[in-house]
C-alpha cells in the first residue's frame, strides 16, 4: 500500500490531494465573532445577581438580566441580528476590565460595540461615564454638558436605551429634582441597589430632594457642587449651606464647583 | 457558493457576504497553513487570523475591486504570508521521518473500507505530510498551494509573486524530493 500511496508525479499527484483537511468546528464562529458579524453571550456575577454580558471582537454589546443562556442568546439575537453564542465566562481580560469598572476604576478601557445607535445616543452614554462611582448627575446637567440643554426627555430616553448598563453607569443620572428615578435594568429598586453599593446613601438623597435641595455649598469657600459631587462631600456639616436653585445660590455670591458644573438653568421643579 | 458569487454578494453588503466567504475558505485557509506549518495549533491561529484581516481588508476595498477579486489566490496570499511570518518567529514543527515512518507499516487490510483500513489511510496521510514538513520552504510552499489547495500555476505566480516557469520547477523538484524522500523510507522499512 505504501507503495501505492507514495508514488506521485507532477501530473496525478493524488497522494497530495489526501493532504486537504477540514478546519476545527468552531474556527468559523470564532472569525466571525471576531470581526464582530456574531457575538457570545456569558453570564456575570454583579450586585443586582447575575447578569448576561454580549461581546464580540469590535467590543462589549450589552449587558442585561435574563434568566438562562439560551433566553439570553436569543433575545440578544432578536434585538441585534447577530447570531449569538452562549459561552461559559467572559474571556479573562473582559470580565477583569468589567469587574474593575464595576468597582469604581473609571480609567479601564473597555470597547463598546455602539453600531446602528444615534450620535445623539452615544453621546449621552460618553457623558454619564464621566460622572465618577458613588456620584450622581440629574438628566439635566447630561442636557446642559452635551450642549443639548433643552433634551432632558431625550436624554432620559437614551439613558433608557443604554445597552451597557452598569459598564456606561446611567445608574448615576438621577431626576432633575433629585429623586432617584426609573432603571431600565429590572426598575427603581435595582438602581438604589447599585447606588448604595457605590456608598451613595438613596435615603439621604431622597430626603434633600423632598427638602427641595438641590446643590450644596460651603460658606467658607462660597463655592457650591451637586449634592454627591467629593468636594461637597468634604465640606463640614456647620459650614453646608443648602440651595433650593443655581439662582438663589448665584444671588448669595456662590460660584460653581469646576469639578461637578452645577450650570444646568433649566429646572423642572 | 462560487467566487463570483461570493464576490458579488461581497460587493453588495460586506456583513451578510462574509458569512458565506467564511464557510466556503475556512477549510482551505486551513489546510494550507496546516500542510505548510505543520502544527494544528498553528494552523488554526494562522487561518483565523487569515480570515479576519481578509475582513478588514474588504471593509477598506470599493465595490469595483472586490468584484474584481481573485478569492482563492487572494485568500491564499494572506495565509501564505502569516504562515511564513510564523515560520521566522520559531522553527517549522516537523515530524522526524523516522518517528512518522516507524509504525504502523503493515500492508493494507483486505477490505478497503473497515475500520482498520480507514486507520491505515489515516496513518499514510500523516507520513505523508510528515515527509511534506521536511521540504525546504521554498519547495514545500508551491508544492502544498498547486496539489493540496489545487491552485493553477497562473495563481501561483499571483500568490509567490515569481514567475510561473521558476514555480513549476520548484514544484517538480519538490515533487522529486518528496518521492527520493518516500524511497529512503521504503529502504528503512525493508531494512528494519
Amino acid at each position: 500500500m505504501t507503495t501505492e500511496t507514495m508514488q506521485f508525479d507532477d501530473e496525478a499527484p493524488g497522494a497530495l490531494a489526501t493532504l486537504a483537511a477540514t478546519a476545527p468546528a468552531g474556527l468559523a464562529d470564532e472569525v466571525l465573532v471576531e470581526v464582530g458579524l456574531a457575538d457570545r453571550i456569558a453570564p456575570l456575577a454583579t450586585a443586582i445577581g447575575t447578569l448576561w454580558v454580549a461581546w464580540n471582537g469590535r467590543g462589549l454589546a450589552s449587558v442585561d438580566a435574563f434568566t438562562d443562556g439560551p433566553s439570553a442568546a436569543v433575545e440578544h439575537e432578536a434585538r441585534t441580528g447577530r447570531r449569538t453564542l452562549v459561552a461559559d465566562a467572559l474571556p479573562a481580560d473582559l470580565a477583569s476590565a468589567v469587574s474593575r469598572r464595576l468597582a469604581g476604576e473609571r480609567h479601564v478601557p473597555i470597547a463598546l460595540d455602539l453600531r446602528g445607535r444615534t450620535p445623539f445616543e452615544v453621546a449621552v452614554w460618553e457623558k454619564a461615564l464621566e460622572i465618577p462611582f458613588g456620584e450622581v448627575r440629574p438628566y439635566g446637567w447630561i442636557a446642559a454638558e452635551i450642549g443639548k440643554p433643552k433634551a432632558v426627555r431625550a436624554v432620559g430616553t437614551a439613558l433608557g436605551h443604554n445597552p451597557v448598563p452598569l459598564v456606561v453607569p446611567c445608574h448615576r443620572v438621577v431626576r432633575t429634582d433629585g429623586f432617584i428615578g426609573n432603571y431600565s435594568l429590572g426598575g427603581p429598586h435595582n438602581k438604589r441597589t447599585i447606588l448604595a453599593a457605590e456608598g451613595v446613601d438613596p435615603e439621604a438623597l431622597e430626603e434633600d430632594a423632598r427638602r427641595g435641595v438641590r446643590v450644596v455649598g460651603s460658606d467658607t469657600t462660597k463655592i457650591y457642587c451637586w449634592p454627591t459631587c467629593r468636594h461637597a462631600r468634604r465640606v463640614m456639616p456647620q459650614h453646608k449651606v443648602s440651595f433650593r436653585s443655581l439662582r438663589e445660590a448665584d444671588a448669595r455670591g456662590y460660584r460653581p464647583c469646576n469639578v461637578c458644573r452645577p450650570l444646568t438653568a433649566d429646572w423642572a421643579a | 457558493m462560487d467566487d463570483p458569487t461570493l464576490t458579488a454578494a461581497l460587493a453588495r453588503d460586506l456583513d451578510t457576504g462574509f458569512e458565506p466567504l467564511v464557510r466556503a475558505h475556512a477549510d482551505r485557509c486551513y489546510a494550507i497553513a496546516l500542510r505548510v506549518l505543520g502544527d494544528p495549533h498553528d494552523a488554526e491561529e494562522v487561518a483565523q487570523d487569515a480570515l479576519v484581516r481578509a475582513y478588514r481588508a474588504l471593509s477598506s476595498y470599493d465595490h469595483a475591486r472586490i468584484r474584481e477579486l481573485r478569492l482563492r489566490p487572494w485568500l491564499a496570499t494572506i495565509v501564505v504570508n502569516l504562515c511564513r511570518n510564523r515560520v521566522t518567529r520559531k522553527r517549522t514543527p516537523t515530524t522526524p521521518l523516522d518517528d512518522a515512518m516507524a509504525d504502523g507499516r503493515e500492508p493494507a487490510a483486505p477490505s478497503r473500507d473497515g475500520p482498520a483500513a480507514v486507520a491505515e489511510q489515516n496513518a499514510d496521510r500523516e507520513r505523508l505530510a510528515a515527509l511534506l514538513g521536511t521540504l525546504p520552504e521554498r519547495y514545500r510552499v508551491p508544492v502544498v498551494l498547486r496539489h493540496v489547495d489545487d491552485l493553477s500555476y497562473a495563481e501561483l505566480a499571483e500568490v509567490l509573486g515569481r514567475p510561473e516557469g521558476t514555480l513549476k520547477a520548484q514544484v517538480h523538484r519538490g515533487l522529486a524530493m518528496l518521492r527520493a524522500a518516500a524511497v529512503e523510507a521504503e529502504l528503512e522499512e525493508v531494512m528494519a
